[in-house]
């Protein structure tokens, strides 16, 4: 049953793979980034039910590390706190920016730091 | 068993070669990132709980901003360089030596080996007898076993960051005698744009990507 959420989850993270590989505009590449670390975060979960616990003398000692999940929950902070840096980065330009300086930017025309076209364009 | 970690293995490669090809700085920056998380699921799967957790936070979450950080300095895309011999040589030299290290070191998970019979039988023992109030045999020995190695780690630590503030304090420090100037430049160029601004802090053109999320 596991095997079943574990194949769909690596399913999942080849095709965010592939987004953030092919990824034509910026936002495609922190979507699929994203994307892949609720992946992760999914994979540990699943992996901590799987993974039993055994003594050296291999006696099983607890079917699964339902610890697992703590973890996890810490790994999808870390996403989500990278992924807001990432995108202020990308709106403002610089991640210690001013607030009065960044209006100011955004009055006079939106600055893309990443060297692509134009990030919000179609597709 | 399912091959999941062949399977993260071979992402982890495609990911490593996409990084060195990507020209586009901040399409590389995301990669190393993702990187980071495949080889923190690895680590995960293979039972290294608290390598995995450094690996998560530190390559994936603070290394990327870093990078990015350093992205807003420097150039948005890589220059192309010639092909050169002597680097390639260079790392598969290296590669190679590394490669042929690991061949002494035993098989994963094996109860036989060297380690897991000298001095880790006895830490674990000694958790389960001595140590009752703590569960947990790596929080024993970096906290007990190891408590004045652990202190000296946190006080190079103290020290690290303490010299980062002193370096990055001065310089905030200083930037409202930067911003002042500008403050009256703001002034002269017009009032009205400014209030203009400030009323309407969402600006219909560009706060449509935030529409859309």
């Amino acid at each position: 049953m596991f095997w079943i959420a574990t194949v769909g989850i690596l399913i999942t993270m080849v095709l965010a793979l592939a987004r953030a590989l092919k990824g034509p505009t910026v936002f495609d590449r922190i979507l699929a980034v994203n994307m892949f670390g609720t992946a992760t975060v999914l994979l540990i979960c699943v992996a901590g039910f799987q993974m039993g616990m055994q003594t050296t003398a291999g006696e099983v000692i607890a079917d699964s590390r339902p610890e697992f999940v703590d973890m996890a929950l810490v790994y999808a902070l870390v996403n989500f706190v990278g992924v807001i840096a990432v995108l202020k980065f990308v709106r403002f330009g610089s991640l210690g920016h001013d607030d009065r300086r960044a209006d100011q930017q955004d009055q006079t025309g939106h600055q893309d730091p990443t060297g692509q076209q134009d990030p919000r364009g179609p597709g | 068993m399912f091959p999941v970690e062949a399977i993260l293995f071979v992402m982890l490669i495609i990911t490593a070669f996409a990084v060195v090809r990507q020209t586009n700085l901040f399409a590389a920056a995301m990669l190393t990132g993702l990187f980071s998380l495949l080889s923190a699921g690895l680590f995960t799967l293979m039972d290294a709980v608290d390598v995995a957790f450094t690996e998560a936070s530190v390559g994936a979450g603070i290394s990327t901003i870093l990078i990015l950080g350093t992205l807003a300095l420097t150039a948005k895309e890589e220059n192309q360089q010639p092909f050169r011999l002597l680097p390639l040589v260079v790392v598969l030299i290296t590669g190679g030596a590394l490669l042929i290290g690991t061949v002494d070191m035993p098989a994963y998970g094996d109860f036989g080996a060297v380690t897991n019979h000298r001095i880790a039988p006895d830490y674990i023992a000694g958790t389960a007898s001595e140590f009752e109030h703590i569960p947990n045999v790596v929080t024993t020995v970096l906290g007990s076993y190891r408590g004045y190695d652990t202190l000296g780690e946190t006080g190079v630590i103290f020290t690290a960051s303490l010299g980062v503030m002193a370096l990055l304090g001065g310089r905030r420090r200083r930037r409202p005698a930067d911003g002042a100037p500008d403050d009256s430049m703001d002034d002269t160029t017009g009032d009205p744009a400014d209030d203009a601004a400030e009323d309407s802090s969402e600006d219909p053109v560009t706060g449509g990507p935030e529409d859309a999320a």
